[in-house]
């Protein structure tokens, strides 16, 4: 009794989130349009209310639960803190969107809840099984958020697409897990890595294995060659669901990574080492080519994701804590700047329009010098130019994989970044040196107006001090993994 | 407060006109734009007025780093806040500080749109640009030195000629590749030492090869900027579709920069590399020499033509870095100096011709001392500068790196020293085309002489120009000691011992 008690505890903030998308759901049916407001306002209560559990709960050791299938960490907590606080912006930039294109629903919150849900379940999974079970609960409501506007011929396109290769990539994913299981008799993470040490006679059944869950892993990152759906699934979701998919579940995929290979298959870290050093330098040179001849904002910004996957990957495959602690600061530098880029797309459109060309950015520094200053801060953080928060993130990951030795790798991937910097400087062209071809003035609520500006200052304030973001990096990471 | 200040000097001198630069920003209004100007005036005189005690307060008999300042920045990656400038530096947050009060002065009227965006722009970039001069912590400088990149990009975009995206977007793409590569030796050196102090890094033994290598990686950074042939042509570019004030920036100071850089980081950081490459870099600087001067004498657009006489004397700079004595390294420094000053005059006096009569090509004009003798007047003086005339600054460096280059070859000299017959021809071919002669056509005619702003900016560009000429003491006696210190540095391998 007392076991069940603690482990319900320390699933609290997850268990709490799936009663209130429940509740919501239910309240839905019985409030008349015009109050949908309330739920808008109850999925933030929601998440503060998490945060606070999250946050009170909080404990520097680690500590199992659910017979050792789930786990409560500082990387967790850190995680699931700025999950929290993703969505929640992720609802501001969105209600106003949402409203004018009739999604502005119950469902929309409830699924959202649901796969934060899922993404926490990623990041506290300490069982293959727990693992699979949150990645399927983010995919299945990530799926149906895309075919939210159930209208739109280009957005089912997309949702089918998404469902279609998810499904696939979960299949690996899973088979891969089951050759795992089969050579180690354990679905248990910590289970694995005792068995496997010291194995060497059943070496190329595991790197079988291995090879599936890392294609699994690579489909649900974006990263090339399994990045054909990223392009396609941001360009035909409503921009709100691409906003929701670009930006939070990387933290959850950063976690799921860290679990699967860091902390279940370090043993076979020389092997995963090669395949993400390739999928890392295929990412960046995709990613940063092809955005280059997008015309589309939302398709440029998902190759944009691409060559930011790659780059996470640079942290990764340094398979030191030094790397780790790097990828993570980039993951978390990623979401901030994604959460802007798209916000401001967000802002930038509506009713009956929708700002998703490059073309509709065209002379935004005469129509609004202040929304054009905040998308320059956008694009150049994403560019990597200092002072902002993307010149530590890529500094710090190439810092981890010249420190790993891949020198000539470095070389490549700054000169990728060059290549990578000339799509951002044409957002940036368009805005202040082109005439605007658009004069309606920029129509949004003052709430969205303000903490858009805040997170894209942030990512100027964190760029000159970028101190604390980084040492919640290393306490999160450190605590975690030694 | 006062001890503060005195404390403080370098963080004033860099932070003083970025703050401003924000303040004015928020003046944005087109149809109040004196307030704008005024306030910006007043930025950009508060920020030279900061920057004046680094001169009266020097100690002009050290060598080392001075008005030393700095706290932990970011400990995760043991990076300083950490100021300091020595004899040769703060010759260059002068003029840097200097020009900036001109090119605010240059644009009063003439800049009509976004005029607080303008004035903003320039103030930053010269902040960023006193901070490349003064940082002592390599991520500090390489803050300041890509940060500069960003009003720049924007002065050129948005006020320049007719093809300023192409021109804005190859130089900010070209500048971002070296400074990249830099960033990757710069984390190579922090992985070596643990730390991104500059000083760390001076006393650090290094084998040849990772000598060479970080030199090179340097080289690419610094030789865009400066720049040496053959990564020059995106400043020509630059130059032509950029207005007035990022012309007159971009010369007196942003090509600075990179001969200042080599100076500070490439070659004591890597002396050996420096010593092994410097045939490969004399070469270089000859060619910039002689085949750009040469290059200068086909232009037909006046801003190009001094666009091409700044990177054939900045080879100048670099010959007199790499013949490794004191005259010639003392002789470069003072080429910077003089070279930000005339070049800055020579841009702003086709900013004047462009003003009135909106053509920068030389057969546009014809004639023009007829109907404006006073900037006829001003425009030779500083075209004798460009040749370098003696009496005037342009004369001191070019005859100090000569003398210099006869120490150490006479050939190095003999092919330096054609520059005088070459940069004598362009300049001079290029003033009798536009100022002697008849008139040319009824624009020339209706052009009218220097209004008294103009007259004011360039007086005092010509006094300077003189002054250092005549006297150039002030300026030697400040770097002498620097210049020194520097060359003691240079002389001692880091190679380590048993290789």
């Amino acid at each position: 009794m007392e076991n069940i008690r603690y482990d319900l505890i320390t699933a609290l903030p997850e268990l709490f989130i799936v009663c209130m998308a429940m509740f919501i759901l239910l309240a839905d049916l019985f409030l008349k349009a015009s109050n949908r407001i309330y739920i808008y306002g109850l999925s933030q209560a929601t998440l503060l209310a998490a945060a606070y559990l999250t946050f009170s709960n909080h404990a520097p050791s680690v500590s199992y639960a659910f017979t050792d299938a789930f786990v409560d960490d500082a990387m967790s907590d850190v995680l699931k803190l700025m999950i929290y606080l993703g969505t929640s912006l992720i609802f501001v930039y969105s209600r106003q969107y949402l409203q004018l294109r009739n999604m502005f629903r119950g469902e929309f919150y409830a699924l959202v809840l649901f796969a934060v849900v899922g993404m926490m379940i990623m990041v506290s999974g300490q069982n293959m099984l727990t693992l699979y079970m949150g990645l399927e609960l983010l995919s299945l409501s990530l799926y149906a958020l895309v075919a939210l506007d159930r209208d739109n011929a280009r957005a089912t396109e997309a949702a089918m697409k998404y469902f279609v290769l998810g499904a696939l990539a979960s299949g690996m994913l899973l088979y891969g897990m089951s050759m795992i299981y089969g050579m180690t008799g354990s679905l248990n993470i910590a289970d694995i890595n005792h068995a496997l040490m010291g194995e060497t006679k059943n070496h190329a059944v595991l790197i079988l294995g291995l090879v599936f869950i890392v294609s699994g892993l690579a489909f649900k990152l974006g990263a090339v060659p399994f990045q054909m759906w990223v392009p396609d699934v941001y360009e035909g979701s409503p921009t709100a669901v691409t906003l929701l998919i670009s930006s939070v579940p990387k933290l959850a995929a950063f976690a799921f990574v860290i679990r699967l290979l860091v902390q279940a298959l370090p043993t076979l870290a020389v092997d995963w080492q090669q395949m993400l050093m390739i999928m890392a330098v295929l990412s960046i040179v995709i990613g940063n080519i092809t955005a280059i001849a997008q015309t589309n904002l939302k398709r440029m910004l998902a190759y944009s994701t691409i060559s930011h996957i790659g780059f996470i990957l640079y942290g990764l495959m340094s398979a030191s804590i030094n790397g780790f602690v790097y990828a993570m600061f980039y993951v978390v530098s990623y979401v901030l700047m994604t959460l802007a880029g798209f916000g401001i797309i967000l802002l930038l459109s509506r009713k009956g329009f929708e700002a998703e060309n490059l073309e509709d950015l065209k002379g935004l520094n005469q129509r609004s010098p202040w929304v054009a200053f905040l998308m320059m801060i956008v694009m150049f953080s994403m560019a990597g130019v200092p002072p902002t928060l993307g010149f530590y993130a890529k500094f710090s990951v190439l810092q981890a994989a010249l420190q790993a030795g891949y020198l000539w790798l470095v070389v490549f991937a700054v000169l990728m970044a060059v290549v990578g910097a000339f799509y951002y400087l044409r957002v940036i062209k368009l805005m202040y040196f082109d005439e605007p071809a658009d004069l309606k003035p920029i129509d949004a609520p003052l709430d969205m107006r303000i903490i858009l500006s805040v997170n894209a200052l942030a990512l100027l304030v964190i760029g000159l001090m970028p101190q604390s973001l980084m040492e919640l990096c290393i306490y999160a990471v450190t605590r975690s993994l030694s | 407060m006062l001890a503060y200040f005195t404390q403080h000097l370098l963080s004033f001198s860099v932070w003083t006109p970025i703050l401003s630069g924000i303040a004015v920003l928020f003046t944005a209004n087109d149809h109040k734009p004196n307030v704008t100007r005024w306030l910006a005036l007043a930025g950009g005189i508060l920020a030279f007025l900061v920057a004046i005690p680094l001169y009266t307060q020097f100690n002009f008999a050290d060598g080392g780093f001075q008005f030393q300042e700095g706290f932990s920045w970011i400990p995760a990656f043991n990076i300083n806040y950490h100021l300091g400038v020595d004899g040769i530096a703060i010759p260059l947050i002068l003029l840097t500080s200097f020009t900036t009060v001109i090119v605010i002065i240059s644009a009063w009227e003439v800049i009509e749109k976004r005029v607080a965006q303008y004035m903003a722009c320039f103030l930053i970039m010269s902040g960023l640009m006193v901070g490349v001069f003064c940082a002592l912590d390599a991520i500090l400088y390489y803050v300041f030195w890509e940060a500069m990149l960003i009003p720049l990009f924007l002065a050129i975009g948005i006020w320049g000629g007719p093809n300023r995206v192409y021109a804005t977007i190859k130089f900010f793409l070209y500048t971002l590749l070296g400074s990249l590569l830099m960033l990757v030796a710069f984390i190579y050196l922090y992985l070596k030492t643990g730390s991104f102090e500059l000083m760390d890094y001076y006393r650090l033994p290094l084998p040849l090869t990772a000598q060479v290598l970080i030199f090179l990686a340097f080289f690419v950074a610094f030789a865009v900027k400066v720049p040496m042939w053959p990564v020059h042509t995106w400043l020509p570019d630059a130059h032509v579709e950029a207005p007035t004030g990022g012309s007159v920036v971009l010369a007196a100071i942003a090509l600075k920069l990179g001969g200042y850089s080599f100076l500070r980081f490439a070659m004591p950081i890597a002396p050996d590399a420096a010593h092994y490459l410097s045939g490969f870099m004399i070469t270089l600087s000859l060619i910039a020499i002689v085949y750009i001067a040469l290059v200068a004498l086909a232009q037909k657009d006046m801003k190009k033509l001094i666009a091409y006489s700044s990177i054939s004397h900045m080879g100048f700079v670099t010959l007199g870095f790499f013949i490794f004595n004191n005259l010639g390294l003392e002789g470069a420094v003072v080429q910077m100096v003089s070279h930000g000053f005339i070049s800055a005059a020579m841009f702003l006096c086709v900013g004047v011709l462009y003003d009135r009569v909106h053509s920068r090509q030389i057969e546009a004009y014809g004639g023009v001392a007829n109907t404006m003798p006073v900037f006829a007047a001003f425009a030779v003086f500083f075209a004798m500068a460009n040749s370098g005339l003696p009496a005037t600054s342009g004369f001191v460096g070019e005859f100090m790196v000569i003398l210099g280059a006869i120490q150490a070859n006479f050939w190095y000299a003999f092919l330096a020293s054609t520059t005088l017959i070459f940069g004598a021809a362009y300049t001079l071919w290029m003033i009798k085309r536009v100022f002697y002669g008849e008139i040319a056509n009824a624009n020339v005619a209706a052009l009218k002489d220097l209004n008294k702003r103009e007259f004011l900016i360039l007086a005092t560009l010509a006094l300077l120009v003189l002054a250092l000429g005549v006297y150039p003491q002030p300026l030697t006696d400040m770097t002498n000691a620097s210049v020194t210190q520097l060359l003691s540095l240079l002389a001692q391998s880091k190679l380590p011992v048993g290789l």
